[in-house]
C-alpha cells in the first residue's frame, strides 16, 4: 500500500510538473499569458497521431516534426497576436483563450474523438519495483520528468536567454536598456513554452487517449501548480507539483479518484487566500495586494 | 508633406454638454437619442419580433446582466473572470428555495438577489486585498470548484441538477422582467458611476493607496461594490432558474464567465454601454452561428481574438468617437 502511494505519488507528480512547466516558462518566468496552453498540448498530441498514422512517418521523426511545428505555432502566436496586446493583461488573456478555444474546438468539430487516437508507448512491458508492476511508459515519465527538471533550473538561472526571460518579467524597460529585446525574448519564451507543452503531451498522452477534454484539464493542473508553487519561481512548480501531486494520490486512494481534480483548485484557492505569491514566489511580493 | 489626424468635438456636442444651454429640438434629440435607443429598443420594438428571437433576446439580457455586473467590478479594479460564481449561485438558491422547499416565484428571486449578493460578497471576502491578475484567478478557480463540489458530493441534485422548478406564469411576465431589470441595472450603474460614490471606486481602481490615505475605507467599498455586483448576476441565475425550470451545474459553467468578459472585449470596456452592446452582439450572432454546429464556438474563439486584437478599444468607444467628435487630416507644421 505505502510503496504503490509512494510509487504511484511520484508519478502523478512527474505528470503535474512536465505538464506545468511549458506554462510556467511562459506565464510564470517571462511574464506572458498563454491560455491556449491547454489547446497546444492537445494539439501536438494530435499532430503526431496525424504524421505517424495518417502520414505513416516513423515514430521518432514525428516527434521531431511535431516539436518543430508546435515552436513555430508559439512563436506565431506572439507575433501575430500578443505582440499587438503586450501590456493589457486582460487582453492578453482573452486573445490566447479565445485562440486556444478555437484550436481545441476545431479538433472536435473534425471529429477527433474516440479511442484509435492514442499514442503508442515507447517500450511496452512493465518492471516490478516495491512488489508494484509499474509500466515503462510512467518510468520513462518520471525520469524524463527529473531530467527536464534539472535542465530546467540550470536554463533558468545559468543560462542568457533563461536570465533574459526573467528580466522582462521584471521590468521590460530596463531590460531594453541593457540589450535585451522583449519583444524577441516573449516570442522565445512563448515559442519553447509551447514546444515543453508538446513534450509533455508526447511523453504522457501514450497513458491513455487524447481527447478534447484533456486539453481545459491540462490548463487548470499547469495553472494550479505554477500558482501553488509561486509564479516566476522554478523550485516552486517542483515542489508543488509534489505536494500536488501525492495529495491527488492519496486522496484516490482513500476517498474515490473523481475528488482529485477538487484538490488542485482548492490547493489554488487555498494558496491565493493565504500567501498569493505562492509557495516560492518572490518577484511580485509587493504587487499583488494592498 | 506629413498629415497627422486631427480630432475635434462636433459644435452640437459642445452646445449640448452644457444641461442648462440645451435651446433646441435638435440639441435634445442629439442628448436623448443614444440613451433613449435600449429603452425603446427593448420594450418597444423586441415585443414585434417572433417569439424565437423574443428568447433569444431573453437570453441575451441573461447575459447582458452578468457583462454590466463584470464592468462594475472592472471599474473597481476587481477583474473577474468567474461572473458564472454568481449565476450559478442565484441559479441554486431560487432553485432550491422553490423545487425544495416550495416558496413561490415572487419571494425566491428577490431572496436569492440579495441573499446571493450577501453570500458572494461573503465568499470573496478574505481575497479583498488581492487585487490584478491574483484576483482574477481566484475568481477564476471558485465556480469550477463549485461545480466539482456539486458533482463529488452529489448535494442539490447532484450532476442532475434541480428539476420541475416552478415557471413564470405567463410569457410576457418573464420577458418584461428581465428587460427592465436589465434597464434598471444598466441605467442604475450609469447613475452610481457619475455620483460621489462612482468616484470613490473609479479611484479605487486608478490608485488605492491614494483613496487609502484619503481616509476612505476601501475594504468596506470594495465589499458594497461586490454586493452589488454579485446581485446583479444573481437575479440574472434566479431568473435563469425560473425561466428553463432548472438549474445545475451548467449554471457554473464557462460560458456564464466568458461571455460577459467576451462581451465587454467586444463592446469595450469603461463604460456600461460598452458591454451591454456587447452582449447584444455576442449572443444573438453566437444564435446565429448555431447553424453551423459544433464550428460555431471555433467561429466564436476567432472572433474574440480578432476583436481583441483588432479593435481594442471595443465598438461602443468607437462608435462615441464618431458620434461625437470629427476627423480630419491637417498637415504637420515644420
Amino acid at each position: 500500500m505505502l510503496g504503490t502511494i509512494i510509487i504511484y505519488g511520484f508519478i502523478n507528480s512527474s505528470i503535474l510538473v512536465l505538464v506545468a512547466m511549458g506554462f510556467n516558462l511562459t506565464f510564470g518566468i517571462s511574464g506572458v499569458a498563454n491560455f491556449a496552453y491547454g489547446a497546444i498540448y492537445i494539439f501536438s498530441g494530435f499532430l503526431t497521431w496525424i504524421f505517424l498514422n495518417s502520414l505513416g512517418i516513423n515514430y521518432l521523426l514525428s516527434i521531431f516534426l511535431t516539436f518543430v511545428c508546435t515552436f513555430l505555432l508559439g512563436y506565431l502566436i506572439y507575433r501575430f497576436i500578443l505582440l499587438r496586446v503586450r501590456g493589457l493583461s486582460l487582453s492578453e488573456v482573452m486573445a490566447t483563450f479565445g485562440l486556444g478555444l478555437a484550436i481545441m474546438e476545431l479538433f472536435r468539430y473534425f471529429d477527433f474523438v474516440g479511442v484509435k487516437y492514442s499514442l503508442p508507448v515507447f517500450i511496452d512491458g512493465s518492471v516490478p519495483i516495491f512488489g508494484n508492476y509499474v509500466d515503462y511508459q510512467r518510468l520513462i515519465i518520471g525520469i524524463i520528468a527529473v531530467a527536464f527538471a534539472v535542465a530546467f533550473y540550470f536554463f533558468i538561472h545559468y543560462s542568457k536567454v533563461g536570465l533574459a526571460f526573467r528580466a522582462i518579467a521584471q521590468d521590460d524597460v530596463t531590460a531594453l536598456t541593457l540589450g535585451i529585446d522583449p519583444d524577441r525574448i516573449g516570442a522565445i519564451s512563448l515559442a519553447l513554452g509551447s514546444s515543453l507543452a508538446a513534450m509533455a503531451a508526447i511523453v504522457i498522452l501514450p497513458l491513455g487517449t487524447i481527447s478534447v477534454e484533456n486539453g481545459y484539464e491540462v490548463l487548470i493542473d499547469a495553472l494550479a501548480v505554477c500558482i501553488v508553487g509561486g509564479l516566476g519561481s522554478s523550485v516552486g512548480v517542483i515542489v508543488a507539483g509534489l505536494v500536488i501531486g501525492y495529495v491527488q494520490t492519496l486522496t484516490a486512494n482513500f476517498f474515490e479518484p473523481r475528488w482529485m481534480i477538487l484538490v488542485s483548485l482548492a490547493a489554488m484557492a487555498l494558496v491565493l487566500v493565504i500567501k498569493p505569491s505562492g509557495l516560492f514566489g518572490k518577484q511580485k511580493e509587493l504587487e499583488e495586494r494592498v | 508633406m506629413t498629415k497627422r489626424k486631427e480630432r475635434i468635438d462636433r459644435g452640437i456636442k459642445v452646445r449640448s454638454d452644457g444641461i442648462y444651454a440645451l435651446n433646441s429640438y435638435r440639441e435634445i434629440l442629439y442628448l436623448a437619442f443614444p440613451r433613449l435607443l435600449p429603452v425603446v429598443g427593448l420594450l418597444a420594438v423586441v415585443p414585434f419580433f417572433s417569439l424565437y428571437w423574443q428568447e433569444v433576446i431573453a437570453s441575451t439580457a441573461i447575459y447582458a446582466l452578468l457583462a454590466v455586473s463584470w464592468e462594475l467590478l472592472y471599474m473597481t479594479g476587481l477583474i473577474s473572470l468567474g461572473q458564472s460564481l454568481f449565476y450559478g449561485v442565484g441559479a441554486y438558491i431560487a432553485g432550491a428555495l422553490n423545487a425544495s422547499w416550495g416558496f413561490p416565484i415572487y419571494l425566491t428571486v428577490p431572496i436569492a438577489t440579495v441573499g446571493g449578493g450577501l453570500l458572494c460578497a461573503l465568499m470573496l471576502l478574505p481575497v479583498l486585498r488581492l487585487r490584478g491578475i491574483y484576483f482574477a484567478m481566484v475568481t477564476l478557480v471558485l465556480p469550477l470548484m463549485f461545480s466539482r463540489l456539486v458533482e463529488a458530493t452529489r448535494i442539490l441534485g447532484g450532476t442532475n441538477g434541480l428539476t420541475g422548478i416552478d415557471s413564470f406564469p405567463n410569457h410576457w411576465i418573464s420577458f418584461c422582467l428581465i428587460q427592465i431589470a436589465l434597464l434598471v441595472a444598466f441605467f442604475g450603474f450609469r447613475r452610481l458611476e457619475g455620483s460621489d460614490y462612482g468616484l470613490v471606486i473609479k479611484g479605487i481602481n486608478d490608485n488605492d493607496r491614494a483613496i487609502m490615505s484619503s481616509g476612505i475605507n476601501i475594504y468596506w467599498y470594495k465589499t458594497q461594490v461586490l454586493f452589488l455586483a454579485g446581485a446583479v448576476g444573481c437575479f440574472a441565475g434566479a431568473y435563469g432558474a425560473h425561466h428553463d425550470m432548472f438549474a445545475g451545474m451548467p449554471g457554473f459553467a464557462l460560458d456564464y464567465s466568458i461571455l460577459p468578459i467576451a462581451a465587454a472585449a467586444v463592446g469595450g470596456m469603461g463604460s456600461f454601454a460598452g458591454p451591454l452592446l456587447g452582449a447584444f452582439i455576442l449572443v444573438p450572432l453566437s444564435e446565429i452561428l448555431r447553424a453551423l454546429g459544433a464550428l460555431r464556438i471555433v467561429f466564436y474563439g476567432l472572433f474574440l481574438v480578432f476583436a481583441v486584437v483588432g479593435l481594442p478599444e471595443g465598438l461602443f468607444h468607437f462608435i462615441r468617437r464618431k458620434y461625437e467628435q470629427i476627423e480630419r487630416w491637417v498637415e504637420v507644421d515644420k
